[in-house]
């Protein structure tokens, strides 16, 4: 069983979707005593990091999602779901993220050349930089969505792939079962697919 | 590098997908589910539902229809038509869209462009305008193109992207169902304007077309189309490897 982790930001209709889609058993939930029993765990998230963030200790689940995570279980962070897992994030002040992953989120303003739209809005080539099972079907170059205007920096110990907007953005990463995608995997078509499918099969150290 | 959009539009009526021409004589065309699926899994982009439908009745058929649309295809979709108010964001929200495009109801109240950016994210918000020339000047048409508001487009554009919208939908009326190639000095116009993505709409009849578009405009992000797509006159597969040839960075 995959749970969603349900803190109150963003919907989770084509997340639920595309994981059944790919013959995942998926609840959504928000219950640690249900999450805790989860094989696997989706950390999603649309919206400001420092809400998400808020709403995530507000409930009790960021302490739930360490928990898990350093017991083995398979976490994936998508989105800002993905920018959680790091130590912080500089969206309008310091925000403390779930600091599973050394590294810290970042505009892109500034970073990248200026002629560049903001926020990184469409299909971009993912160019895998280091093996991981999540990349078990992708090829360099296909393309996933992406709708973002900060970026994780500093993630070199858990950067497995990036996409070109003027600087190499981290588009994925993984260290042991914390995984993340910067991209919508659920709205990817089937590189997507692709990839929610070789997560949903990763073996679990759980 | 990010890649230029190819997006068909679907205008839906009573639970059928239709097409105008010039904005009149509505024909039936496809059933939305099956056409979205086949959309996806033919190399679209991202897909477009626009609900051209009066009713209530109608309305509650086109939300059922959307849920059933967004268990099928995985790539971004985007809703317009009849919304007004943030219930309307909600509404179409819930059932799976992504990005919920305004028009009308943005023109009547221009602060729901800033209301629902708060709310869902300046990414979720789209400002799709009808834009037609009078007497030398761009203008902004309301009520699916039949009525002059006597507001200047660029502008207009320039303000809806300030309150918040993350993309703008340039559908010129004086393109739009002549199949003579997108309004080029329109969206040259639109896309010096403003920051964000542009989305040409209205023109496209052939593959050429879209050459022509993103090489005499580069700054556009997306070509927009639906009969072409919808009658078979374009394969987006063939649409794709024409752009490619041409060295126009698409996805594949």
């Amino acid at each position: 069983m995959i749970s969603v982790i349900d803190y109150g930001v963003g919907n989770l209709f084509s997340l639920c979707s595309s994981l059944r889609c790919v013959g995942a058993e998926v609840q959504v939930s928000a219950d640690p005593a249900v999450l805790e029993q989860a094989d696997k765990l989706v950390l999603p998230g649309v919206g400001a990091f420092g809400d998400a963030a808020d709403k995530l200790r507000a409930t009790g689940l960021d302490q739930l999602v360490i928990k898990q995570a350093k017991k083995g279980v398979p976490v994936l962070g998508i989105c800002l779901g993905m920018q959680l897992l790091f130590e912080e994030s500089l969206e309008y002040g310091r925000h403390k993220g779930l600091g599973l992953l050394a590294g810290r989120v970042v505009p892109m303003e500034g970073a990248i050349p200026e002629k560049l739209k903001i926020p990184h809005i469409g299909w971009n080539a993912l160019q895998p930089v280091a093996e991981s099972p999540l990349l078990r079907d992708v090829k360099p170059g296909d393309c996933v969505y992406f709708v973002h205007s900060y970026y994780a920096d500093g993630c070199a110990d858990s950067l497995v792939a990036t996409a070109e907007y003027g600087i190499p953005i981290t588009a994925m990463v993984q260290k042991g079962n914390v995984m993340g995608c910067q991209f919508h995997p659920e709205k990817s078509g089937p590189v997507g697919l692709a990839i929610l499918r070789a997560f949903c099969e990763e073996e679990g150290k759980a | 590098m990010i890649t230029k959009r190819i997006i068909p539009c679907l205008d839906v009526r009573d639970g059928r997908v239709v097409k105008g021409v010039n904005f009149k004589g509505l024909s039936d065309v496809s059933d939305p589910v099956e056409l979205a699926r086949y959309y996806s899994e033919n190399g679209a982009d991202e897909l477009v539902f626009y609900d051209i439908t009066a009713s209530a009745e109608g309305r509650k058929l086109f939300t059922e229809i959307l849920c059933r649309v967004a268990e099928t295809i995985f790539i971004p979709l985007t809703v317009g038509g009849g919304v007004n108010t943030l219930e309307d964001f909600d509404r179409v929200l819930k059932c799976g869209a992504d990005k919920v495009s305004v028009n009308s109801g943005a023109i009547r109240d221009p602060e729901l462009i800033r209301r629902a950016a708060q709310r869902y994210g300046n990414q979720c918000v789209v400002l799709s305008a009808d834009i037609k020339r009078v007497n030398g000047r761009f203008q902004v048409f309301a009520k699916g193109g039949r009525e002059d508001t006597g507001i200047e487009a660029i502008g207009w554009l320039r303000r809806g992207v300030e309150l918040g919208a993350g993309e703008v939908v340039v559908n010129s009326i004086d393109t739009d169902g002549v199949k003579q190639g997108f309004d080029l000095e329109l969206l040259d116009e639109v896309c010096r304007a403003v920051p964000v993505p542009v989305i040409a709409s209205g023109g496209a009849g052939s593959r050429q077309d879209f050459v022509e578009l993103f090489k005499k405009v580069p700054s556009v992000d997306a070509g927009l189309a639906a009969s072409v797509f919808h009658f078979g006159e374009i394969a987006i597969p063939d649409l794709k490897q024409t752009l490619w040839e041409n060295d126009i960075i698409v996805r594949r």
